[in-house]
């Protein structure tokens, strides 16, 4: 029976393929290392200071509080108008990039590829560049917001919109609506709860980051990192980010519980 | 009889309290729109847009390699090399952090609830703050980034490998018990090979975010391309802003072409 | 060699999932149970390897209790108790050989199974139990890509590689068309007779059964209600397990109809 068994053995398939793929990222890893110059025993030496550093801003300074109140208010200003303006000039974008609405691979290609583009570019950095065209304060900070809430909830929304039933559109059609009523009686009842969903997600990804904005100076309570940090104030640090963490927790609290009744 | 219908069909009644959400969010907008200061724009504006656009479509290309370190290409394998560091890392740490969260793998919901609690404070401490803290440590530069970039995507990570590891099927676990195989051997050979498609996915994934990451450490001295960037931009150097800004977009859309390709596959 | 005493188990609800359960299995014996969906057939086999605790009683495995095995003691019993379930329980996303493999994991320390050494012989052992239930040309084929049959297939060959003194197999047809529920039962059967295993079977079908059984027990509500040689199980003792008369669809070859 065995030499039968022999004879009906499939080869084992090569690992020649397993073992390449560990040596090409054993070999990233060891770049990596060598150019960031990581070094685990500078880690830990380091730590020490880490510590000592965390001791510092134990306790917090409670009353730092009245000073960065209207910072945060700021921050929270800045985080709705951009995502607002954002989710409004998102609409036409998701629109021309949904390629079941588009119908044209010359339009939703070309406009695909622009929205990817200015997704590759992270908040903050848009925000450098703003505030040095523009100048210091919130308002560079809210272009950048609503660039950034541009591409990230067209993409949302144009993915939902490749999703939607075809059949409420065909419908519209043969009744005789033209493009604007296919879209008002079509599309929009099936996406409106997604799309408000996507925005209120936004929201809170753009409390975080308008938080920190103000490092490169625009606006919010970011700013108050430098002055504290640059004074060596770290009780005042501390606060500060307490406070982020609560208002970030209590925002993210009420928009999920939003989003859960949208859908 | 004309109205006849009229009776017949009930409007539904819209909820009493709809109007009062309308009320709340006009007052919200009016608040946050009048709050804003919409002077103080500088008249220079647009004569600096138009530069950076220029610098974009007619780069500094000198720039791109220079001899004695410190262009663009050196400045984009750092950003490459911190997010490929920090993300190894934090995919090793969040390992236990994620199975300590999965409800399906601990008796308690009080175990599973705090491991979930402690991701989620992770996850809301932004990374830039942590390299400021991890600055202090190890002083400015790369490592710095490499271990804010760690410890932050540890949060995220580690959140969605544990729904990978609730979202599993028991099935394979149960015959594993019932072979007489240990927690180790179970772990090994009914729960590893079922979830690990899932966590590379999602370690590709935070990938790709990290590169973004990376491109801001340098804001605040830790390494990376976005150092040379900064100085590019306070020294109005607007052509090499161009330039880095290009080199930041190719670099995460090849990135970004390359790592969901490689996802694709793995699902 | 399976000694069943007196045993019961309440779930934490109150409710009464096994109530003063006696058995007594002899080696080499293939018996089935049958019973309404909600009898305790699966109950009483999961307490038989302990995936389910029991809260009254004791079960005796070959002279030691497995309801005071705690431990390595505990798994070294198990280990000769094969299990195969209704929903074949292979990891999918791993090869056949892999997921029979698995089986063996029980003979071997934890360092040496999670480097995957697993010796020679029980890569022997695993293709032989492929070959067992003609399977072996896709031992190196990924789980997902086989079908119902040739899954359930592979989790035989898991228990044969583990070299179980028992089988216990939970619905193993419950998923399957009946064309290869005859060839599961099948193997079943054979390796049941080849090798001396002592096979036990929860089945919902009354023909197969009777088809495969040496012995039948019939359980309601937690409790025996039958217990014999397959000769003496006639219709009327049926309808007194179901407590109604047979139904069709609890004929596989009506319900396939």
């Amino acid at each position: 029976m065995n030499t039968k068994v022999e004879l009906r053995r499939p080869k084992a398939p090569s690992r020649f393929k397993h073992y390449l793929t560990a040596i090409i990222l054993l070999l990233l890893l060891w770049g990596s290392a060598i150019q960031t110059e990581s070094s685990f025993s500078e880690l830990f030496h380091g730590l020490p200071n880490m510590l000592d550093l965390l001791r510092e801003m134990f306790p917090p300074k409670w009353s730092y509080f009245d000073n960065i109140f209207d910072a945060m208010l700021e921050t929270i200003r800045m985080a709705l108008v951009g995502t607002t303006l954002g989710a409004i000039v998102a609409i036409p974008v998701a629109l021309l990039c949904a390629s079941n609405l588009t119908k044209r691979g010359l339009i939703y290609y070309p406009a695909r590829f622009i929205l990817n583009l200015i997704r590759t570019i992270p908040d903050l950095l848009l925000a450098a560049i703003f505030v040095a065209i523009f100048g210091l304060g919130p308002l560079p900070g809210i272009f950048a917001l609503t660039v950034f809430s541009v591409g990230l909830i067209a993409k949302l929304t144009y993915e939902a919109l490749e999703t939607i039933d075809q059949g409420p559109i065909e419908a519209m059609t043969s009744v005789g609506a033209n493009y604007v009523q296919v879209f008002l009686y079509g599309v929009i009842p099936q996406i409106q709860a997604h799309f408000a969903s996507y925005v209120l997600y936004t929201f809170e990804i753009n409390v975080r980051a308008a938080a920190i904005l103000g490092l490169v100076g625009a606006g919010g309570i970011g700013h108050y990192y430098e002055i504290t940090l640059g004074f060596l104030e770290y009780d005042k640090t501390s606060m500060i980010i307490i406070f982020t963490l609560v208002i970030v927790l209590i925002i993210d609290y009420i928009s999920s519980k939003l989003r859960e009744k949208l859908l | 009889m004309m109205n006849s219908w009229h009776d017949r069909v009930q409007k539904p009644k819209k909820s009493r309290y709809r109007w009062l959400i309308y009320v709340a969010l006009v007052v919200v907008y009016i608040w946050a729109f009048a709050g804003i200061p919409y002077h103080g724009i500088k008249e220079t504006a647009g004569q600096i847009s138009r530069a950076i656009l220029t610098g974009i479509f007619s780069p500094d290309w000198d720039y791109v390699y220079l001899p004695d370190g410190e262009d663009l290409l050196r400045g984009l394998l750092d950003t490459l090399a911190i997010s490929i560091l920090g993300t190894v890392i934090s995919t090793i740490v969040c390992v236990p952090f994620a199975f300590w969260a999965a409800i399906n793998m601990s008796n308690s919901r009080w175990v599973s609830g705090s491991g979930k609690m402690v991701l989620s404070f992770i996850r809301t401490f932004p990374e830039i703050v942590m390299a400021i803290l991890f600055i202090k440590a190890v002083g400015p530069g790369s490592f710095a980034g490499v271990l804010a970039l760690g410890l932050h995507s540890v949060g995220m990570l580690g959140k969605l490998f544990a729904d990978e590891v609730e979202n599993m099927e028991h099935g394979p676990v149960e015959a594993l018990i019932a072979t007489g195989a240990n927690r180790m051997q179970i772990l090994w050979f009914a729960v590893i090979p079922q979830v690990l498609p899932g966590f590379l996915s999602y370690t590709l994934y935070r990938f790709e975010i990290n590169v973004r990451s990376a491109t801001i450490l340098g804001v605040i001295g830790a390494g990376g391309i976005g150092t040379p960037l900064i100085f590019a931009l306070s020294s109005r150097n607007w052509d090499r802003v161009g330039i880095i800004l290009l080199g930041i977009i190719v670099m995460i859309t090849i990135i970004d072409m390359i790592s969901g390709a490689i996802r694709k596959k793995l699902v | 060699m399976i000694e069943i005493n007196n045993v019961s188990k309440t779930y934490p609800g109150g409710t009464k999932g096994l109530n003063g359960i006696n058995l007594s299995v002899a080696k080499g014996e293939f018996v089935v149970i049958v019973g309404l969906s909600g009898a305790g057939k699966s109950t009483l086999l999961r307490s038989i390897n302990r995936l389910h605790d029991i809260t009254e009683g004791d079960i005796v495995i070959s002279g030691s209790s497995i309801t005071k095995a705690t431990g390595h003691q505990l798994r070294k019993i198990r280990r000769d108790i094969g299990m195969i379930f209704q929903s074949f329980n292979l990891v999918k996303r791993t090869t056949v050989l892999r997921n029979v493999l698995a089986g063996r994991v029980g003979y071997h320390s934890t360092l040496r199974t999670i480097l995957g050494q697993f010796p020679k012989e029980d890569i022997e052992l695993a293709f032989q139990a492929l070959d067992r239930v003609n399977i072996v040309e896709k031992a190196y084929t990924r789980a997902d890509q086989l079908s119902g049959g040739q899954q359930q297939r592979v989790a035989i060959a898991r228990v044969l590689a583990q070299e179980a003194k028992i089988i216990l197999a939970d619905e193993p047809v419950a998923s399957l068309d009946p064309l290869t529920t005859k060839q599961v039962m099948d193997d079943l059967k054979r390796i049941n007779q080849e090798l001396g295993i002592t096979t036990i079977v929860n089945l919902h079908f009354i023909d197969l059964a009777r088809q495969y059984a040496t012995r039948i027990i019939g359980l309601r509500a937690g409790e025996v209600v039958f217990d014999g040689p397959v000769e003496q199980a006639t219709d009327d003792v049926f309808a007194e397990i179901y407590g109604r008369p047979i139904q069709q669809d609890e004929l596989l070859e009506e319900a396939a109809v």
